[in-house]
């Protein structure tokens, strides 16, 4: 098992220098110039000049590559081009915020997913079923951007139960501690404003979780069935075995693996692809983070931002190949 | 795993997920007590909430150039002298007082006496002398404002102050190498903000993220790209002000859901304000809608050197071919007035003698067949791909000029790009015709005409390679003028000579909206974009 996470961690090696190197090329092919943008329309042409200057734009692409991964090789980031602050140094708000959010929604969207594809399963073209699959179709094709302002709409505008934006109540900040706000109210004992943040994540993470959890719940649906079907299955239905414990016990451990690849794909697309949802909720992650980064050609948060969710994304990825093992013992690693 | 254990991980999610709802329920429940806290707290502190598009990218104004930035600085640095209310006409700031000399090289200003900075460090003519010296010793790329408004730095030729010096212990004069009629409206500029030399000079390049100066606010606490809070200078030297105890600048991206967040409560104030939801908000009992005074102008900009846009005669038929009555009703809900010069009104030196090209088809037509045009041609129209106050939707008025010139008979083919990639494009010269706009930073004519039409600025602001060298003559001259009334007939010609060879469109002046809840008062915003909030109130 050991052997097994060095090598697939050994593996990663190359795929991370493959993306930067993929990153590094495809955003300096765009056309647009850092030093122009960042200083804006009413800059001279001096200070665009110093500007390259200073931040070593004047150097052939290879060079400016190599100087990159030194710095990563020493743990360097390499320094925003805008804020003119380190990368590691003020990525990681950004990183917790996307974290707790996405983590929180895949939560949802597994409970939710898992349940009602089973059921469906279960009662297989029943009512239930169609209402499920219908309403999970919808949920993977809806426009994030839509059902955000409009659950605001409802929720917050209408109703007045749940904020719009943010993560917190701004009048009364919370306290940062590890900047996973849940968590730094559960440490400081606080639940008034632990249940202020959770209220904060539940329109930005139901929002986040919709497609996710359809994919999910399809996913289940279709794997139950084909176990349903199997001997082992009937055998146990004979034996006069609940019919509850015979799909959440014996079929569901055999069905959840394709589900779990599924889960933690999806994962990781959450962390990099949420800023839609970032964006319309006001949420202040790390998707938001390097998609303005893209706008100012803020070239070293976008590569090492990149590369921070490629890292988790296949992190996750290693963590989901390990979990196979612990729920069917046959998957050996060798 | 065994299956007691996989039973027991089954038990322990379902009573997660049933805290989880309990807490929202809970949640529920508690939001009464939530925003009853902030009513009751606003009876003894009063925090107004901004909401706002972007972060600021630093707190210290004369690292920057963005508006974001000085949205903030401006209420937590003072500058020597101040714009007017809404207006950018010169009053005292933290000089009391000042004179000039005839000739307009020497600038003498009695400083306010009495004021310390938020770290208790005194502010006069020594700190006023320090600040200059630490600008002056800058390069392009560290304090791109001061370069551009003073003409550069240090030793250079074309730095504009000779000396800043403290000739008492609240009198400084300013020694300039030759007259530059804009000086006090840059003094006026929010990157020009007096900071405590004893924070600058020992946070260095950190001071953006603790500025220090003499303002009605003190910084608090900045939570990138979510807020950035300032809490009440309760020293602050001017007199009863200022009236709030806290202002948190919250950047909400999406315009949409900024209104949400208005509309809820959860915010008092929100910029951005897109024209077409300026109704709903006057249709709201609970709310105000705040217009921006105009200084600014969007554009269509025409390529002078490429084909056939280097024939005045096509441009001035350009002119009658665009209906911009039209354009400013659909798209900015007539919140906007529509350009005939390349400044807005508000700014001294504006020509109201012109008249605008109206809009006429036939004319149009008639000027492109003495062109040698009558079957029309074929062009490219750049569409901006963001919104911008002077654009609000850049694709939509693309498509109406489009219309606008297949009724003369010119077939334009709309073309859009990344915005930095735009710029770049349109500053190489590449483009036929581009649509753009521009903020005035200091609201003189200056920085919109030499700016933007001077051959100096070709292949920087100057988009349209558009060169005269009679308008650059009359610039150079009025940069220098002192007289004010002299200086202000020098634009006003200027600006008949760039109807006549019209390199440009102009389209509009937009009135930028923001909204605020019914108890905001005194709110008045400013036209740089930058609003002082320290007579602001919440009743």
């Amino acid at each position: 098992m050991l052997n097994y996470i060095g090598r697939r961690i050994f593996q990663l090696i190359p795929v991370l220098l493959g993306m930067t190197f993929i990153v590094f090329l495809i955003i300096r092919a765009i056309p647009g110039d850092p030093a122009q943008v960042i200083l804006g329309q009413q800059a001279s042409e001096e200070a665009i000049k110093a500007l390259r200057t200073t931040l070593g734009l004047d150097n052939p692409w290879y060079i400016q590559y190599f100087e990159y991964l030194k710095g990563l090789l020493t743990g360097d980031l390499g320094e925003s081009l805008r804020t003119r602050t380190p990368v590691a140094d003020e990525v990681w708000p950004y990183l917790a915020a996307t974290i707790e959010l996405s983590v929180f929604a895949i939560i949802i969207a597994v409970i939710i997913g898992i349940n009602a594809g089973i059921i469906s399963a279960w009662f297989q073209n029943s009512w239930f079923d169609y209402l499920a699959m219908i309403i999970a179709l919808i949920g993977v094709s809806m426009p994030i951007f839509w059902l955000g302002l409009m659950n605001q709409w409802i929720f917050s505008i209408e109703l007045g139960v749940l904020p719009t934006t943010g993560r917190e109540n701004v009048r009364d900040p919370v306290e940062v501690i590890t900047h996973f706000y849940l968590i730094d109210t559960l440490i400081q004992g606080d639940f008034a404003q632990f249940s202020i943040v959770l209220k904060h994540l539940i329109l930005p993470g139901t929002a986040l979780a919709t497609i996710p959890m359809a994919i999910i719940a399809r996913m289940t649906r279709s794997s139950m069935l084909e176990v349903m079907r199997s001997d082992y299955v009937r055998t146990a239905r004979s034996k006069g075995l609940k019919m509850f414990w015979v799909v959440y016990k014996h079929a569901l451990k055999n069905a959840i693996i394709p589900v779990l690849t599924i889960i933690g794909l999806q994962m990781g697309l959450l962390l990099g692809g949420a800023i839609l949802t970032e964006t319309i909720f006001g949420w202040p992650g790390i998707g938001r983070y390097i998609y303005e980064a893209i706008g100012f050609r803020d070239y070293p948060v976008i590569q090492s931002g990149i590369l921070i969710v490629a890292f988790i994304f296949v992190m996750i990825n290693l963590l989901v190949d390990m979990l196979y093992g612990l729920i069917d013992p046959r998957i050996k690693y060798d | 795993m065994g299956n007691k254990k996989f039973l027991s991980l089954a038990l322990l999610m379902l009573m997660l997920i049933s805290t989880a709802l309990y807490g929202c329920s809970s949640g529920n429940s508690s939001e009464g007590a939530e925003s009853g806290g902030a009513e009751g707290e606003s009876a003894e502190e009063k925090t107004l909430i901004f909401g706002r598009g972007g972060d600021s990218v630093s707190l210290d104004p004369i690292v920057v150039t963005d508006g974001e930035s000085y949205k903030v600085t401006k209420n937590i640095f003072d500058t020597l002298v101040n714009f007017g209310e809404q207006d950018t006409e010169i009053h005292p700031g933290l000089a009391k007082e000042w004179t000039a000399a005839e000739d307009g090289l020497t600038y003498t200003f009695v400083l306010e006496e009495g004021v310390k900075f938020h770290d208790g460090t005194d502010f006069n003519a020594e700190a006023v002398v320090k600040n200059f010296e630490r600008w002056a010793a800058g390069d392009a790329d560290k304090f791109p404002y001061y370069g551009s408004m003073f003409g550069g730095f240090g030793d250079e030729e074309g730095h504009v102050i000779e000396s800043v010096t403290a000739t008492g212990d609240y009198e400084v004069e300013f020694k300039l190498k030759r007259p530059q009629a804009p000086f006090l409206k840059n003094l006026a500029m929010s990157s020009f903000g007096i900071a405590s030399p004893t924070a600058f000079e020992e946070a260095g390049d950190k001071f953006g993220d603790s500025p220090v100066g003499t303002g009605p606010f003190k910084f608090v606490e900045w939570k990138r790209n979510d807020t950035v809070t300032i809490e009440k200078n309760a020293d602050y030297w001017v007199e009863g002000e200022p009236k709030l105890d806290r202002v948190i600048f919250r950047s909400i991206p999406d315009n949409s859901a900024r209104l949400n967040a208005l509309l809820s409560g959860e915010i008092d104030l929100a910029d951005g304000i897109t024209p077409s939801d300026g109704e709903t908000i006057e249709g709201n009992a609970d709310l105000q809608l705040f217009e921006r005074p105009s200084m600014n102008v969007g554009y269509l900009g025409l390529t002078n050197t490429r084909e056939p846009f280097d024939d005045p005669k096509v441009r001035q038929a350009m002119n009658h071919a665009i209906d911009k009555q039209a354009i400013v009703d659909a798209f900015f809900e007539g919140r906007g007035e529509v350009a005939k010069n390349p400044m807005p009104p508000v700014i001294n030196g504006y020509n109201d003698d012109i008249e605008g090209y109206e809009y006429d088809p036939e004319k149009a037509k008639a000027l492109l067949k003495e062109a040698g045009l009558e079957d029309g041609f074929e062009m490219e129209l750049y569409a901006m791909p963001v919104p911008r106050p002077y654009m609000p939707d850049g694709q939509k008025v693309a498509e109406a000029i489009q219309k606008n010139l297949a009724d003369v008979g010119i077939k334009a083919e709309i073309v859009s790009f990344e915005w930095a990639t735009y710029l770049e494009k349109a500053a190489a010269g590449e483009a036929d015709a581009f649509l753009l706009g521009w903020t005035g930073d200091n609201g003189d004519a200056d920085n919109f005409l030499y700016v933007l039409l001077d051959q100096d600025n070709i292949g920087s602001n100057n988009y349209t390679y558009y060169e005269n060298q009679e308008l650059h003559d009359i610039l150079i001259q009025a940069q220098t003028e002192v007289d004010e009334d002299t200086r202000n007939e020098l634009y006003k010609q200027a600006q008949e000579i760039i109807h006549e060879d019209a390199p440009w469109v102009p389209l509009a002046h937009s009135t930028p909206l923001l909204a605020g809840g019914k108890n905001v008062v005194n709110f008045k915003a400013h036209p740089t974009g930058s609003d002082k909030l320290s007579t602001v109130d919440l009743q």
